[in-house]
Protein backbone atom coordinates (compact mmCIF):
# COMPACT_ATOMS: atom_id res chain seq x y z
CA UNK A 1 0.00 0.00 0.00
CA UNK A 2 1.44 3.44 -1.00
CA UNK A 3 2.01 5.70 1.84
CA UNK A 4 0.34 8.94 2.04
CA UNK A 5 3.07 11.47 0.82
CA UNK A 6 3.39 9.41 -2.21
CA UNK A 7 0.05 9.88 -2.81
CA UNK A 8 0.27 13.33 -2.46
CA UNK A 9 3.04 13.51 -4.91
CA UNK A 10 1.28 11.36 -7.43
CA UNK A 11 -1.42 13.69 -6.94
CA UNK A 12 -0.08 17.53 -7.02
CA UNK A 13 0.52 17.79 -11.00
CA UNK A 14 -3.31 17.02 -11.67
CA UNK A 15 -4.11 19.79 -8.61
CA UNK A 16 -1.71 22.39 -9.00
CA UNK A 17 -1.70 24.77 -6.18
CA UNK A 18 -3.51 22.78 -3.55
CA UNK A 19 -1.95 22.29 -0.48
CA UNK A 20 -2.11 18.59 0.51
CA UNK A 21 -1.16 17.72 3.87
CA UNK A 22 -0.60 14.11 5.04
CA UNK A 23 -3.31 13.63 7.92
CA UNK A 24 -0.96 11.64 9.60
CA UNK A 25 -3.45 8.51 10.25
CA UNK A 26 -2.18 5.14 12.09
CA UNK A 27 -4.60 2.68 9.94
CA UNK A 28 -4.17 4.43 6.52
CA UNK A 29 -2.94 7.24 4.48
CA UNK A 30 -4.91 9.69 5.19
CA UNK A 31 -4.79 13.17 3.11
CA UNK A 32 -6.36 16.58 3.91
CA UNK A 33 -7.45 18.58 0.71
CA UNK A 34 -8.74 21.79 0.68
CA UNK A 35 -12.48 22.43 -0.15
CA UNK A 36 -11.90 24.19 -3.55
CA UNK A 37 -9.54 21.16 -4.73
CA UNK A 38 -11.46 18.36 -3.77
CA UNK A 39 -13.31 17.42 -7.02
CA UNK A 40 -10.16 17.64 -9.29
CA UNK A 41 -8.46 15.89 -7.14
CA UNK A 42 -10.77 12.71 -6.79
CA UNK A 43 -10.97 12.78 -10.52
CA UNK A 44 -7.41 12.41 -10.53
CA UNK A 45 -7.45 9.55 -8.04
CA UNK A 46 -10.09 7.59 -9.77
CA UNK A 47 -8.52 8.19 -13.46
CA UNK A 48 -4.67 8.57 -12.77
CA UNK A 49 -3.15 5.56 -13.51
CA UNK A 50 -1.00 4.29 -10.39
CA UNK A 51 -4.13 5.45 -8.26
CA UNK A 52 -6.97 4.27 -9.85
CA UNK A 53 -9.13 4.97 -6.59
CA UNK A 54 -12.35 3.00 -8.96
CA UNK A 55 -14.43 3.00 -5.50
CA UNK A 56 -15.77 5.62 -2.94
CA UNK A 57 -16.37 2.53 -0.09
CA UNK A 58 -17.78 5.00 2.12
CA UNK A 59 -18.29 8.67 3.35
CA UNK A 60 -19.27 10.58 6.89
CA UNK A 61 -18.64 13.64 8.52
CA UNK A 62 -17.45 14.10 12.00
CA UNK A 63 -18.56 17.32 14.07
CA UNK A 64 -15.51 18.96 16.13
CA UNK A 65 -18.15 20.99 17.99
CA UNK A 66 -17.05 23.74 20.09
CA UNK A 67 -13.71 23.04 18.22
CA UNK A 68 -12.90 25.28 14.96
CA UNK A 69 -12.82 23.77 12.30
CA UNK A 70 -15.75 22.24 13.40
CA UNK A 71 -16.99 19.70 10.65
CA UNK A 72 -14.55 17.11 8.87
CA UNK A 73 -16.25 15.19 5.64
CA UNK A 74 -14.33 12.01 5.22
CA UNK A 75 -14.15 10.01 2.43
CA UNK A 76 -12.63 6.23 2.47
CA UNK A 77 -11.79 5.32 -1.22
CA UNK A 78 -10.81 1.99 -2.49
CA UNK A 79 -8.98 0.98 -5.40
CA UNK A 80 -9.92 -3.20 -6.29
CA UNK A 81 -6.52 -3.38 -9.04
CA UNK A 82 -4.16 -2.19 -6.74
CA UNK A 83 -5.61 -3.14 -3.87
CA UNK A 84 -5.06 0.57 -1.96
CA UNK A 85 -7.08 2.64 0.61
CA UNK A 86 -6.69 6.29 1.10
CA UNK A 87 -8.89 8.50 3.32
CA UNK A 88 -9.85 12.06 2.38
CA UNK A 89 -10.65 14.95 4.99
CA UNK A 90 -11.90 17.97 3.99
CA UNK A 91 -12.16 20.46 6.83
CA UNK A 92 -15.09 22.89 6.98
CA UNK A 93 -16.09 26.07 9.23
CA UNK A 94 -18.97 26.15 11.31
CA UNK A 95 -20.88 28.98 9.07
CA UNK A 96 -20.00 27.79 5.83
CA UNK A 97 -20.54 23.65 6.16
CA UNK A 98 -20.30 23.56 2.26
CA UNK A 99 -18.64 20.99 -0.24
CA UNK A 100 -18.40 20.21 -3.79
CA UNK A 101 -20.73 17.18 -4.38
CA UNK A 102 -18.25 14.29 -5.71
CA UNK A 103 -21.56 12.72 -7.43
CA UNK A 104 -20.06 12.91 -10.69
CA UNK A 105 -16.96 11.39 -9.96
CA UNK A 106 -18.75 8.01 -7.77
CA UNK A 107 -22.34 7.40 -8.26
CA UNK A 108 -22.30 5.52 -4.81
CA UNK A 109 -22.09 9.57 -3.23
CA UNK A 110 -25.51 10.15 -4.16
CA UNK A 111 -26.92 8.87 -0.83
CA UNK A 112 -24.01 8.60 1.03
CA UNK A 113 -23.72 12.60 0.46
CA UNK A 114 -27.67 12.34 1.21
CA UNK A 115 -27.03 11.09 4.56
CA UNK A 116 -24.05 13.45 5.74
CA UNK A 117 -26.80 16.44 5.16
CA UNK A 118 -29.70 14.52 6.78
CA UNK A 119 -27.66 14.30 10.26
CA UNK A 120 -24.80 16.76 9.69
CA UNK A 121 -26.38 20.01 8.07
CA UNK A 122 -23.71 19.97 5.38
CA UNK A 123 -24.25 20.95 2.19
CA UNK A 124 -22.88 18.96 -0.95
CA UNK A 125 -23.06 22.34 -3.75
CA UNK A 126 -24.07 20.88 -7.20
CA UNK A 127 -25.91 17.19 -5.40
CA UNK A 128 -28.96 18.28 -7.51
CA UNK A 129 -31.19 15.63 -5.03
CA UNK A 130 -30.46 17.15 -1.23
CA UNK A 131 -33.07 15.49 0.73
CA UNK A 132 -33.38 13.97 3.88
CA UNK A 133 -32.53 10.08 3.90
CA UNK A 134 -32.68 8.56 7.28
CA UNK A 135 -34.81 11.20 9.53
CA UNK A 136 -38.63 12.08 8.27
CA UNK A 137 -38.70 15.20 5.68
CA UNK A 138 -40.12 17.06 8.09
CA UNK A 139 -38.23 16.84 10.34
CA UNK A 140 -36.03 20.00 12.34
CA UNK A 141 -32.14 20.00 12.96
CA UNK A 142 -29.42 17.67 12.43
CA UNK A 143 -29.32 15.07 14.79
CA UNK A 144 -25.61 13.76 14.83
CA UNK A 145 -24.70 17.22 14.86
CA UNK A 146 -22.87 17.82 18.79
CA UNK A 147 -25.09 20.86 19.71
CA UNK A 148 -28.08 18.56 19.05
CA UNK A 149 -30.40 18.30 22.09
CA UNK A 150 -30.22 14.58 22.61
CA UNK A 151 -33.05 14.43 25.45
CA UNK A 152 -36.04 16.44 24.73
CA UNK A 153 -38.97 16.55 26.23
CA UNK A 154 -41.87 17.08 24.22
CA UNK A 155 -45.09 18.62 25.39
CA UNK A 156 -47.48 15.64 25.65
CA UNK A 157 -50.47 16.17 23.25
CA UNK A 158 -53.40 16.64 24.93
CA UNK A 159 -56.70 16.29 23.01
CA UNK A 160 -59.43 17.82 25.14
CA UNK A 161 -62.86 15.30 25.66
CA UNK A 162 -65.87 16.38 23.85
CA UNK A 163 -67.75 19.09 25.87
CA UNK A 164 -71.17 18.00 26.32
CA UNK A 165 -73.64 19.12 28.92
CA UNK A 166 -75.69 16.63 30.49
CA UNK A 167 -79.07 18.06 28.63
CA UNK A 168 -76.83 18.45 25.47
CA UNK A 169 -76.45 14.19 25.64
CA UNK A 170 -79.88 13.61 26.63
CA UNK A 171 -81.56 15.54 23.70
CA UNK A 172 -78.54 13.52 21.16
CA UNK A 173 -80.29 10.60 22.51
CA UNK A 174 -83.69 11.01 22.24
CA UNK A 175 -83.17 12.30 18.92
CA UNK A 176 -81.05 8.62 17.53
CA UNK A 177 -83.94 7.14 19.29
CA UNK A 178 -86.55 9.20 17.27
CA UNK A 179 -84.92 8.21 13.73
CA UNK A 180 -84.19 4.41 14.54
CA UNK A 181 -87.80 4.45 16.30
CA UNK A 182 -86.97 3.23 19.84
CA UNK A 183 -83.99 1.37 21.48
CA UNK A 184 -82.83 -1.65 21.14
CA UNK A 185 -83.74 -2.58 24.60
CA UNK A 186 -87.33 -1.94 23.95
CA UNK A 187 -87.32 -3.89 20.79
CA UNK A 188 -85.92 -7.20 23.08
CA UNK A 189 -88.61 -6.18 25.48
CA UNK A 190 -91.34 -6.22 22.66
CA UNK A 191 -90.23 -9.61 21.44
CA UNK A 192 -90.09 -11.01 24.76
CA UNK A 193 -93.62 -10.61 25.37
CA UNK B 1 -65.15 3.21 -29.97
CA UNK B 2 -63.08 4.65 -26.66
CA UNK B 3 -59.49 5.09 -27.07
CA UNK B 4 -56.79 3.14 -25.57
CA UNK B 5 -55.02 4.82 -22.98
CA UNK B 6 -51.35 4.60 -22.34
CA UNK B 7 -49.88 6.60 -19.91
CA UNK B 8 -47.38 4.68 -16.83
CA UNK B 9 -48.95 3.82 -13.92
CA UNK B 10 -47.88 4.23 -10.28
CA UNK B 11 -47.60 1.37 -7.83
CA UNK B 12 -46.41 1.80 -4.47
CA UNK B 13 -44.36 -1.33 -3.09
CA UNK B 14 -43.98 -1.59 0.63
CA UNK B 15 -43.11 -0.45 3.56
CA UNK B 16 -45.15 -3.23 4.68
CA UNK B 17 -44.37 -5.71 1.67
CA UNK B 18 -43.58 -9.16 2.67
CA UNK B 19 -40.69 -9.57 0.50
CA UNK B 20 -38.77 -6.02 0.77
CA UNK B 21 -37.04 -7.91 3.70
CA UNK B 22 -37.90 -5.63 6.43
CA UNK B 23 -39.66 -1.82 6.01
CA UNK B 24 -38.17 -1.43 2.83
CA UNK B 25 -40.55 1.36 0.56
CA UNK B 26 -40.79 1.72 -3.38
CA UNK B 27 -42.52 3.41 -5.68
CA UNK B 28 -42.74 1.92 -8.83
CA UNK B 29 -43.54 3.86 -12.52
CA UNK B 30 -45.19 1.17 -14.57
CA UNK B 31 -45.58 0.72 -18.58
CA UNK B 32 -47.59 -2.62 -18.38
CA UNK B 33 -45.93 -4.68 -16.84
CA UNK B 34 -42.02 -2.82 -17.53
CA UNK B 35 -40.81 -0.99 -14.37
CA UNK B 36 -39.84 2.55 -15.89
CA UNK B 37 -38.14 3.94 -12.60
CA UNK B 38 -37.86 2.80 -9.20
CA UNK B 39 -38.19 5.34 -6.21
CA UNK B 40 -37.08 3.77 -3.03
CA UNK B 41 -37.36 5.13 0.32
CA UNK B 42 -35.78 4.05 3.24
CA UNK B 43 -35.32 5.50 6.59
CA UNK B 44 -38.31 3.71 8.54
CA UNK B 45 -36.36 1.68 10.91
CA UNK B 46 -33.83 4.46 11.78
CA UNK B 47 -32.81 3.96 15.62
CA UNK B 48 -30.28 6.43 15.71
CA UNK B 49 -27.53 4.12 17.10
CA UNK B 50 -24.50 6.00 15.94
CA UNK B 51 -26.03 9.07 18.26
CA UNK B 52 -26.27 6.47 20.79
CA UNK B 53 -22.63 5.08 20.20
CA UNK B 54 -21.34 8.22 21.39
CA UNK B 55 -22.83 8.54 24.37
CA UNK B 56 -21.23 5.06 25.55
CA UNK B 57 -18.51 3.49 26.83
CA UNK B 58 -16.05 1.96 23.88
CA UNK B 59 -17.19 -1.90 25.40
CA UNK B 60 -20.71 -0.74 25.75
CA UNK B 61 -20.70 0.16 21.80
CA UNK B 62 -20.13 -3.63 21.06
CA UNK B 63 -23.97 -4.66 21.53
CA UNK B 64 -25.05 -1.52 19.83
CA UNK B 65 -23.29 -2.37 16.93
CA UNK B 66 -24.61 -5.60 16.71
CA UNK B 67 -27.81 -4.74 16.51
CA UNK B 68 -26.97 -3.03 13.47
CA UNK B 69 -26.89 -5.57 10.47
CA UNK B 70 -29.01 -8.05 12.35
CA UNK B 71 -28.10 -11.09 10.50
CA UNK B 72 -24.08 -10.60 10.82
CA UNK B 73 -23.72 -9.43 14.51
CA UNK B 74 -20.56 -11.32 14.54
CA UNK B 75 -18.95 -9.46 11.93
CA UNK B 76 -20.06 -5.39 13.10
CA UNK B 77 -18.68 -6.51 16.90
CA UNK B 78 -15.08 -7.32 14.77
CA UNK B 79 -15.52 -4.28 12.71
CA UNK B 80 -15.80 -2.37 15.95
CA UNK B 81 -13.30 -4.37 18.07
CA UNK B 82 -10.38 -3.93 14.69
CA UNK B 83 -11.04 -0.32 15.07
CA UNK B 84 -10.61 0.24 18.51
CA UNK B 85 -8.07 -1.91 18.62
CA UNK B 86 -6.20 -0.50 15.83
CA UNK B 87 -6.36 2.88 17.86
CA UNK B 88 -5.35 1.02 21.25
CA UNK B 89 -2.13 -0.43 19.72
CA UNK B 90 -3.54 -4.13 20.87
CA UNK B 91 -2.52 -6.83 19.46
CA UNK B 92 -4.69 -10.18 20.41
CA UNK B 93 -3.14 -13.40 20.95
CA UNK B 94 -3.20 -15.91 17.94
CA UNK B 95 -5.88 -17.81 19.36
CA UNK B 96 -8.78 -15.40 20.03
CA UNK B 97 -8.10 -14.41 15.93
CA UNK B 98 -8.73 -17.63 15.11
CA UNK B 99 -11.68 -18.00 17.04
CA UNK B 100 -12.93 -14.66 15.77
CA UNK B 101 -12.46 -15.99 12.38
CA UNK B 102 -14.54 -18.93 13.14
CA UNK B 103 -17.52 -17.07 14.68
CA UNK B 104 -17.54 -14.75 11.89
CA UNK B 105 -17.21 -17.82 8.85
CA UNK B 106 -20.15 -19.59 10.74
CA UNK B 107 -22.02 -16.25 10.52
CA UNK B 108 -21.82 -15.65 7.10
CA UNK B 109 -23.48 -19.03 6.61
CA UNK B 110 -25.53 -18.57 8.89
CA UNK B 111 -26.80 -14.93 7.02
CA UNK B 112 -26.51 -16.96 3.76
CA UNK B 113 -29.01 -19.44 5.08
CA UNK B 114 -31.56 -16.78 5.85
CA UNK B 115 -30.90 -15.30 2.59
CA UNK B 116 -30.98 -18.23 0.95
CA UNK B 117 -34.05 -19.49 2.51
CA UNK B 118 -36.06 -15.70 2.01
CA UNK B 119 -35.26 -15.42 -1.76
CA UNK B 120 -36.48 -18.83 -2.26
CA UNK B 121 -39.23 -18.81 -0.57
CA UNK B 122 -40.12 -15.42 -2.85
CA UNK B 123 -39.62 -17.01 -6.24
CA UNK B 124 -42.25 -19.73 -5.15
CA UNK B 125 -40.00 -22.33 -3.84
CA UNK B 126 -40.98 -22.08 0.27
CA UNK B 127 -39.85 -25.76 0.85
CA UNK B 128 -35.96 -24.26 0.75
CA UNK B 129 -37.13 -22.00 3.51
CA UNK B 130 -37.73 -24.67 6.03
CA UNK B 131 -34.74 -26.70 5.43
CA UNK B 132 -32.24 -23.54 5.72
CA UNK B 133 -33.92 -22.24 8.95
CA UNK B 134 -33.76 -26.22 10.34
CA UNK B 135 -29.74 -25.72 9.59
CA UNK B 136 -29.65 -21.98 10.71
CA UNK B 137 -31.04 -23.08 13.93
CA UNK B 138 -27.82 -25.17 14.82
CA UNK B 139 -25.51 -22.27 13.91
CA UNK B 140 -27.57 -20.15 17.11
CA UNK B 141 -27.27 -23.18 18.80
CA UNK B 142 -23.25 -22.34 18.85
CA UNK B 143 -24.27 -19.06 19.61
CA UNK B 144 -26.47 -19.69 22.43
CA UNK B 145 -23.89 -22.43 23.46
CA UNK B 146 -20.78 -20.01 23.64
CA UNK B 147 -23.01 -16.80 25.20
CA UNK B 148 -26.43 -17.59 25.79
CA UNK B 149 -27.74 -15.65 23.41
CA UNK B 150 -28.63 -16.38 20.13
CA UNK B 151 -28.87 -13.46 17.67
CA UNK B 152 -26.62 -10.59 19.52
CA UNK B 153 -24.29 -13.09 21.33
CA UNK B 154 -21.77 -9.80 21.98
CA UNK B 155 -19.33 -12.56 22.26
CA UNK B 156 -15.89 -10.65 20.67
CA UNK B 157 -15.10 -7.78 22.70
CA UNK B 158 -12.44 -4.78 22.05
CA UNK B 159 -9.38 -7.01 23.51
CA UNK B 160 -10.51 -10.36 23.08
CA UNK B 161 -13.91 -12.33 23.85
CA UNK B 162 -15.98 -12.53 26.66
CA UNK B 163 -14.46 -15.38 28.06
CA UNK B 164 -13.41 -18.70 27.28
CA UNK B 165 -14.96 -21.15 24.91
CA UNK B 166 -16.86 -23.22 27.15
CA UNK B 167 -16.74 -27.14 27.22
CA UNK B 168 -17.76 -29.08 24.29
CA UNK B 169 -17.53 -26.10 22.14
CA UNK B 170 -15.35 -27.87 19.76
CA UNK B 171 -17.51 -31.18 19.26
CA UNK B 172 -20.89 -28.87 18.85
CA UNK B 173 -18.83 -27.00 15.76
CA UNK B 174 -17.72 -30.21 13.98
CA UNK B 175 -20.98 -31.73 14.23
CA UNK B 176 -22.76 -28.63 12.27
CA UNK B 177 -19.84 -28.38 9.61
CA UNK B 178 -20.09 -32.54 8.88
CA UNK B 179 -23.42 -31.79 8.40
CA UNK B 180 -23.69 -28.51 6.02
CA UNK B 181 -22.00 -29.75 2.92
CA UNK B 182 -24.44 -32.53 2.30
CA UNK B 183 -27.41 -30.07 3.33
CA UNK B 184 -25.69 -27.49 0.78
CA UNK B 185 -25.70 -29.99 -2.05
CA UNK B 186 -29.69 -31.11 -1.04
CA UNK B 187 -30.27 -27.05 -1.49
CA UNK B 188 -28.26 -26.92 -4.94
CA UNK B 189 -30.45 -29.64 -6.06
CA UNK B 190 -33.54 -27.94 -5.03
CA UNK B 191 -32.40 -24.59 -6.79
CA UNK B 192 -29.71 -25.13 -9.04
CA UNK B 193 -30.83 -27.48 -11.38
CA UNK B 194 -34.59 -26.27 -10.98
CA UNK B 195 -35.89 -24.88 -14.50
CA UNK B 196 -38.46 -22.54 -13.10
CA UNK B 197 -35.68 -21.08 -10.90
CA UNK B 198 -33.59 -21.14 -13.81
CA UNK B 199 -35.66 -18.99 -15.85
CA UNK B 200 -36.93 -16.54 -12.78
CA UNK B 201 -33.36 -15.54 -12.05
CA UNK B 202 -31.07 -16.13 -15.43
CA UNK B 203 -30.34 -12.73 -16.99
CA UNK B 204 -32.44 -10.72 -14.65
CA UNK B 205 -31.36 -7.64 -12.46
CA UNK B 206 -28.00 -7.18 -14.61
CA UNK B 207 -25.41 -4.97 -13.01
CA UNK B 208 -22.18 -4.36 -15.06
CA UNK B 209 -19.09 -5.08 -13.48
CA UNK B 210 -18.34 -1.13 -13.79
CA UNK B 211 -21.40 0.19 -12.03
CA UNK B 212 -21.26 -2.47 -9.23
CA UNK B 213 -18.49 -0.32 -8.41
CA UNK B 214 -19.16 3.17 -8.87
CA UNK B 215 -22.56 2.31 -6.43
CA UNK B 216 -19.35 0.72 -4.37
CA UNK B 217 -21.32 -2.59 -3.96
CA UNK B 218 -18.26 -4.02 -2.99
CA UNK B 219 -19.27 -7.44 -1.89
CA UNK B 220 -21.17 -10.55 -3.19
CA UNK B 221 -23.02 -8.72 -5.13
CA UNK B 222 -19.70 -7.19 -7.62
CA UNK B 223 -18.20 -10.61 -7.60
CA UNK B 224 -21.45 -12.07 -9.31
CA UNK B 225 -20.58 -9.24 -11.78
CA UNK B 226 -16.91 -10.37 -12.15
CA UNK B 227 -14.80 -8.37 -9.41
CA UNK B 228 -12.19 -10.87 -7.39
CA UNK B 229 -12.33 -8.13 -4.89
CA UNK B 230 -12.55 -9.75 -1.27
CA UNK B 231 -11.56 -7.89 1.69
CA UNK B 232 -10.29 -11.28 3.73
CA UNK B 233 -7.40 -11.00 0.38
CA UNK B 234 -6.88 -7.35 -0.10
CA UNK B 235 -6.95 -6.33 3.17
CA UNK B 236 -6.30 -9.46 5.76
CA UNK B 237 -7.17 -9.13 8.98
CA UNK B 238 -7.27 -11.67 12.38
CA UNK B 239 -5.18 -13.93 10.34
CA UNK B 240 -6.96 -14.94 6.98
CA UNK B 241 -3.89 -14.45 5.31
CA UNK B 242 -2.83 -17.84 6.46
CA UNK B 243 -5.92 -19.11 5.22
CA UNK B 244 -6.11 -21.49 2.36
CA UNK B 245 -9.89 -20.07 0.76
CA UNK B 246 -10.68 -19.24 -2.54
CA UNK B 247 -13.13 -16.32 -3.60
CA UNK B 248 -15.66 -17.51 -5.79
CA UNK B 249 -16.38 -14.93 -8.79
CA UNK B 250 -19.40 -14.80 -11.13
CA UNK B 251 -19.24 -13.96 -14.71
CA UNK B 252 -22.75 -12.25 -16.53
CA UNK B 253 -24.14 -10.05 -12.52
CA UNK B 254 -27.35 -11.19 -12.68
CA UNK B 255 -29.34 -12.70 -10.00
CA UNK B 256 -28.73 -16.82 -10.66
CA UNK B 257 -25.26 -15.54 -10.59
CA UNK B 258 -25.27 -13.61 -7.08
CA UNK B 259 -26.70 -16.89 -6.18
CA UNK B 260 -24.17 -19.39 -7.12
CA UNK B 261 -21.57 -17.58 -5.61
CA UNK B 262 -23.41 -17.05 -1.90
CA UNK B 263 -23.97 -20.48 -2.15
CA UNK B 264 -20.19 -20.96 -3.06
CA UNK B 265 -19.08 -18.86 -0.44
CA UNK B 266 -20.97 -21.22 2.03
CA UNK B 267 -18.86 -23.88 1.11
CA UNK B 268 -15.48 -21.61 1.60
CA UNK B 269 -16.63 -20.50 4.89
CA UNK B 270 -17.33 -24.12 5.91
CA UNK B 271 -13.67 -24.72 4.69
CA UNK B 272 -12.40 -21.66 6.87
CA UNK B 273 -14.18 -22.85 9.39
CA UNK B 274 -12.51 -26.24 9.69
CA UNK B 275 -9.42 -25.10 9.62
CA UNK B 276 -9.69 -22.78 12.54
CA UNK B 277 -11.00 -25.20 14.37
CA UNK B 278 -7.87 -26.93 14.15
CA UNK B 279 -6.07 -24.65 15.11
CA UNK B 280 -7.72 -23.71 18.24
CA UNK B 281 -6.84 -25.33 21.39
CA UNK B 282 -9.49 -26.07 23.64
CA UNK B 283 -8.39 -24.05 26.45
CA UNK B 284 -5.98 -20.69 26.29
CA UNK B 285 -5.66 -17.50 25.98
CA UNK B 286 -9.15 -15.23 25.15
CA UNK B 287 -8.04 -11.84 25.41
CA UNK B 288 -5.58 -9.90 24.96
CA UNK B 289 -2.56 -9.48 28.24
CA UNK B 290 -3.24 -5.56 28.31
CA UNK B 291 -4.21 -4.43 32.25
CA UNK B 292 -5.71 -1.32 30.48
CA UNK B 293 -8.53 -3.03 28.61
CA UNK B 294 -9.25 -6.58 29.69
CA UNK B 295 -10.34 -7.03 33.52
CA UNK B 296 -8.71 -9.76 35.46
CA UNK B 297 -9.71 -13.35 35.90
CA UNK B 298 -12.27 -13.55 38.54
CA UNK B 299 -10.13 -15.55 40.89
CA UNK B 300 -7.82 -13.07 41.46
CA UNK B 301 -10.74 -10.35 41.86
CA UNK B 302 -11.63 -11.96 44.96
CA UNK B 303 -8.53 -12.48 46.69
CA UNK B 304 -6.38 -9.06 45.24
CA UNK B 305 -7.07 -5.97 46.35
CA UNK B 306 -5.34 -4.21 43.37
CA UNK B 307 -7.29 -6.84 40.65
CA UNK B 308 -10.16 -5.47 42.43
CA UNK B 309 -9.57 -1.76 42.02
CA UNK B 310 -8.58 -2.68 38.40
CA UNK B 311 -11.77 -5.21 37.61
CA UNK B 312 -13.74 -2.04 38.87
CA UNK B 313 -12.28 0.59 36.90
CA UNK B 314 -12.74 -0.80 33.94
CA UNK B 315 -16.81 -1.82 34.76
CA UNK B 316 -16.87 1.61 36.30
CA UNK B 317 -15.24 4.29 33.83
CA UNK B 318 -13.93 1.83 30.89
CA UNK B 319 -10.42 2.52 29.14
CA UNK B 320 -9.14 5.64 27.69
CA UNK B 321 -8.52 5.48 23.85
CA UNK B 322 -6.08 7.40 22.65
CA UNK B 323 -7.47 10.56 20.12
CA UNK B 324 -7.70 9.54 16.18
CA UNK B 325 -9.29 7.57 13.79
CA UNK B 326 -9.64 4.37 12.67
CA UNK B 327 -11.68 2.17 9.60
CA UNK B 328 -10.68 -1.01 9.56
CA UNK B 329 -12.36 -2.69 7.06
CA UNK B 330 -14.04 -6.11 7.20
CA UNK B 331 -16.09 -9.18 4.92
CA UNK B 332 -19.40 -9.04 5.77
CA UNK B 333 -21.66 -11.72 4.48
CA UNK B 334 -23.35 -8.39 2.61
CA UNK B 335 -19.99 -7.32 2.01
CA UNK B 336 -17.70 -4.65 3.01
CA UNK B 337 -18.27 -3.91 6.84
CA UNK B 338 -16.17 -1.52 8.92
CA UNK B 339 -16.54 0.75 11.55
CA UNK B 340 -15.40 4.71 11.34
CA UNK B 341 -14.03 5.37 14.70
CA UNK B 342 -13.21 8.43 16.55
CA UNK B 343 -11.42 8.92 19.02
CA UNK B 344 -11.10 12.56 21.23
CA UNK B 345 -8.79 10.71 23.88
CA UNK B 346 -11.93 9.77 26.26
CA UNK B 347 -13.44 6.43 27.36
CA UNK B 348 -16.54 7.08 25.26
CA UNK B 349 -16.26 7.67 20.85
CA UNK B 350 -16.00 10.53 19.51
CA UNK B 351 -18.19 9.30 16.70
CA UNK B 352 -19.03 5.51 15.08
CA UNK B 353 -19.70 5.50 12.13
CA UNK B 354 -20.61 1.70 9.98
CA UNK B 355 -20.42 1.23 6.44
CA UNK B 356 -23.49 0.12 5.50
CA UNK B 357 -23.22 -2.15 2.13
CA UNK B 358 -27.19 -2.78 2.33
CA UNK B 359 -27.72 0.63 2.19
CA UNK B 360 -25.46 1.06 -1.23
CA UNK B 361 -27.23 -1.94 -2.52
CA UNK B 362 -30.62 0.21 -2.20
CA UNK B 363 -29.29 2.61 -3.66
CA UNK B 364 -28.24 0.29 -6.58
CA UNK B 365 -31.73 -0.99 -6.96
CA UNK B 366 -33.10 1.24 -10.02
CA UNK B 367 -29.79 0.01 -12.10
CA UNK B 368 -31.14 -3.85 -11.77
CA UNK B 369 -34.91 -2.95 -11.62
CA UNK B 370 -35.85 -0.64 -14.65
CA UNK B 371 -36.02 -2.04 -18.33
CA UNK B 372 -37.13 -5.32 -16.24
CA UNK B 373 -40.26 -6.91 -15.06
CA UNK B 374 -42.34 -6.33 -12.28
CA UNK B 375 -42.41 -9.74 -10.87
CA UNK B 376 -38.78 -9.68 -11.25
CA UNK B 377 -38.57 -6.65 -8.91
CA UNK B 378 -38.93 -9.52 -6.37
CA UNK B 379 -35.88 -11.32 -7.25
CA UNK B 380 -33.69 -8.66 -6.92
CA UNK B 381 -34.88 -7.42 -4.16
CA UNK B 382 -33.74 -10.71 -2.59
CA UNK B 383 -30.60 -11.61 -4.85
CA UNK B 384 -29.56 -8.66 -3.16
CA UNK B 385 -29.71 -9.48 0.30
CA UNK B 386 -30.54 -6.56 2.11
CA UNK B 387 -30.74 -6.05 5.92
CA UNK B 388 -33.32 -3.02 6.72
CA UNK B 389 -31.44 -2.23 10.35
CA UNK B 390 -28.13 -2.78 8.83
CA UNK B 391 -29.51 0.13 6.19
CA UNK B 392 -31.58 2.51 8.40
CA UNK B 393 -29.41 1.69 11.16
Amino acid sequence: MPDAAAIVAALAPAVPGARLEDGQALDQPTIVVPREHLVPACRALRDQPGLRFDVLADMTAVDRWPGEPRFEVVYHLLSTSAPARLRLEVALDRDDAHVPTVRGVWESAGWLEREVWDLFGVVFDGHGDLRRLLMPEDWDGHPLRKDYPVQIRMKPKVYAPLQVTEAEFHAQIEKDRTVRGGTGLERGREKKG
Amino acid sequence: MTELRTETMTVNMGPQHPSTHGVLRLVLQLDGETVVSVQPTIGYLHTGIEKTAEAKKFQQVIPLVERMDYLSSHSNSLGFALSVEALLGLEVPRRVQDIRVLLVELQRINSHLVWLGTHGMELGAVSIMLYTFRERELILDINELIAGFRMFPSYIRVGGLREDLPPGFHEAVRRVLDLLPGKIEEYEDLLTKNAIYRKRTRGVGVISAADALSYALVGPIARGSGVAYDVRKAFPYSGYETYDFQVPVGTRGDVFDRYLVRIEEMRESIALCRQALERIPPRGEWAADDPRVVPPPKDRVYTEMEALIQHFLIYSQGFVVPPGEAYVPVEGPRGEHGCYVVSDGGNRPWRVKMRSPSMLACQALHKMIVGGMIADVIAVIGSIDVVMGDVDR
